[in-house]
């Protein structure tokens, strides 16, 4: 171990936490409301369209279907038009956020499909607009779910972004393949595995204690 | 104020159609009570749904304080909805938001100025007794204080009819009479139109005007609670009639019940009471005219919008027999007088029936 190595952890860490909860965000930007509409459009909903649903569902299992290390590669063309460049965390984002969103997606409808019909049929009763039922009823009630859905998908995230490392993504990811599997570290090997693992307890109880905090039921 | 007419409604399956109301034709008028009772998949449920149109029936018309609603567009069914409030058997409150929130969700829909909410949220919690609980959580509260919650939270908009579905199905006992004995209060205080669905002959007993029985999706029999109650023409509502207005021979006299005369054994008779009968002076009448008097064993006797309706099991007994005189004779000789008697009240137009002889 040399003496830049402190700095390098915590640049690694840095930029593992950001590729991670920014690309949590970019997912769930486009993942809810994918979520919503798959749930929304399902038969004997409040705005039944098979269609849209059929689209949407396709879609989703096409982008979930995709090994996360091939979409990275797979989207260079993608990236390169977004953010100008294929190489570093601004690049990462992109495959990250795409590669989230589907997940997102259907973990909100299966979250949604949790909350009681009768909540939805009471609402509808009082004269409340779809849009109301969504951002009212639906959400605020699966909150609690929702919460312990964007857990999981930072978590997975967290370990995507190291996948995103091996090919110069930069974080944690990029330090662990080249000192540890390049060079062979055990050490910095170590030290980065210890790291990832003590990232995923504070996203892990962090989320399992604003989950509680949400939940009324 | 409600006015169903001629509403079918059939579900489309895979396989088949199933028809949920044939041709079902119904109103009930200002300020009153309406209860629609029926068994479990006799269509009640769909029923009260199409009335705000939560199911859209296939054929027919709905008029709702005037208002055609088969005819309005969604966003004018919108409005109309928030004039019919709708209470549910699983009271379907948020879990999310407290008791007070849950009260002023109908206010929030129509974008009520805050002010305005929490004046219009006390007055209702007063109306339902929660002043306390304002700022709990449902899952908090016990069955009824939750439908109580419904019932403000569905009373926020002032709506002129409210819809309840098996509000009290899920209540025990001596709840469910406390949330009727809210409603009749609501109607009365409010003038407020109540169309309840029940499979319970009990819940109509005690508080409706009027009454229609639904079986396999069609309207077999309605009327006011009194006509139905003395004087039910279908077998299923007279089940439904007997199930509120019931009473069982005790195991002990059952035991000892024999089907054909006895020596020493009394008639067993039950007696169905309706209307305004004086049914002391007629056992008096009964007992001068045929010499047997009546054992009264277990009554079940209600008072129903003025007139008495219910059902005796009575110990039929002759006089003689009762001075202790043994012989088969005069056994004989009760036992007639007995049956003198069943025709004595049959033909004072009281429905009886002889049991047997304990």
């Amino acid at each position: 171990m040399y003496d830049g190595m402190i700095d390098l952890f915590l640049k690694g860490i840095w930029e593992t936490v950001v590729m991670t909860f920014l690309s949590g965000f970019f997912g769930f930007l486009i993942g809810l409301p994918l979520g919503i509409l798959l749930f929304i459009t399902r038969d004997g909903q409040i705005k039944e369209n098979r269609t849209v649903n059929s689209i949407i569902s396709v879609a989703v299992n096409v982008f979930r279907a995709v090994p996360f290390i091939i979409l990275i590669v797979w989207m260079i063309p993608f990236t390169r038009m977004i953010v100008g460049t294929s190489i570093g965390v601004a690049a990462a984002l992109v495959p990250l956020s795409v590669g989230a969103a589907p997940f997102i997606a259907r973990m909100t409808e299966n979250s949604l499909l949790e909350v009681p019909s009768g909540l939805i049929e009471a609402s509808r009763a009082m004269g409340a607009t779809p849009l109301q039922i969504v951002c009212k009823v639906l959400i605020p009630e699966a909150l609690p779910s929702l919460v312990n859905c964007i857990t999981i998908t930072l978590i997975t995230l967290i370990g995507y972004s190291t996948m995103g490392g091996a090919v110069g993504a930069g974080g944690l990811g990029q330090i662990g393949y080249q000192y540890g599997y390049v060079g062979y570290d055990l050490v910095t090997m170590n030290i980065v595995l210890a790291l990832l693992v003590l990232l995923v307890f504070i996203v892990q109880i962090a989320g399992n204690y604003i989950s509680k905090k949400v939940d009324h039921r | 104020m409600i006015e169903l007419k001629n509403i079918t409604k059939e579900f489309i399956g895979k396989e088949r159609i199933t028809t949920a109301l044939s041709d079902v034709t119904l109103s009930v008028a200002e300020g009153k009570i309406m209860g629609v009772i029926g068994e479990s998949g006799a269509g009640k449920s769909t029923l009260i749904r199409c009335v705000n149109l939560l199911e859209r029936p296939t054929a027919g018309e709905i008029i709702v304080d005037k208002q055609n609603l088969m005819q309005l567009s969604s966003y004018e069914l919108m409005k109309a909805r928030r004039n019919t409030g709708m209470i549910f058997q699983h009271f379907n409150l948020l879990a999310s938001r407290n008791v007070f929130n849950n009260i002023a969700f109908p206010l929030e829909l129509n974008h009520t100025p805050r002010r305005n909410i929490e004046q219009r949220v006390s007055e209702l919690l007063k109306l339902v007794g929660l002043e306390n609980k304002a700022y709990d959580y449902p899952a908090k509260l016990s069955g009824g204080q939750k439908q109580r919650v419904a019932i403000a939270r569905a009373l926020a908009d002032n709506p002129k009819v409210l819809l309840c579905d098996e509000a009290t199905s899920a209540l025990d006992p001596a709840t469910t009479v406390a949330i009727l004995s809210l409603l009749k209060e609501i109607n009365k205080k409010l003038n407020i139109t109540i169309l309840l669905i029940t499979h319970e002959m009990n819940v109509v007993k005690t508080i409706c005007d009027e009454v229609a029985v639904l079986n396999d999706g069609k309207l077999i029999e309605k009327g006011s609670v009194t006509e139905i109650f003395s004087n039910p023409k279908n077998e299923l509502t007279k089940h439904f009639v007997s199930s509120a207005i019931s009473i069982q021979i005790p195991v002990e006299y059952r035991e000892r019940l024999s089907h054909t005369p006895v020596n020493g054994k009394h008639l067993l008779a039950m007696l169905k009471i309706s209307g305004q009968c004086n049914i002391n002076s007629l056992f008096c009448e009964m007992e001068k005219n045929c010499e047997t008097g009546a054992d009264i064993i277990c009554a079940q006797i209600d008072y129903i919008e003025g007139v008495k309706v219910g059902t005796m099991l009575v110990e039929l007994k002759n006089n003689k027999s009762l001075n202790g005189n043994e012989s088969n004779e005069s056994d004989n000789e009760s036992n007639d007088s007995e049956i003198q008697a069943v025709e004595f009240l049959k033909n004072k137009n009281i429905d009886t029936k002889i049991l047997g002889y304990v």
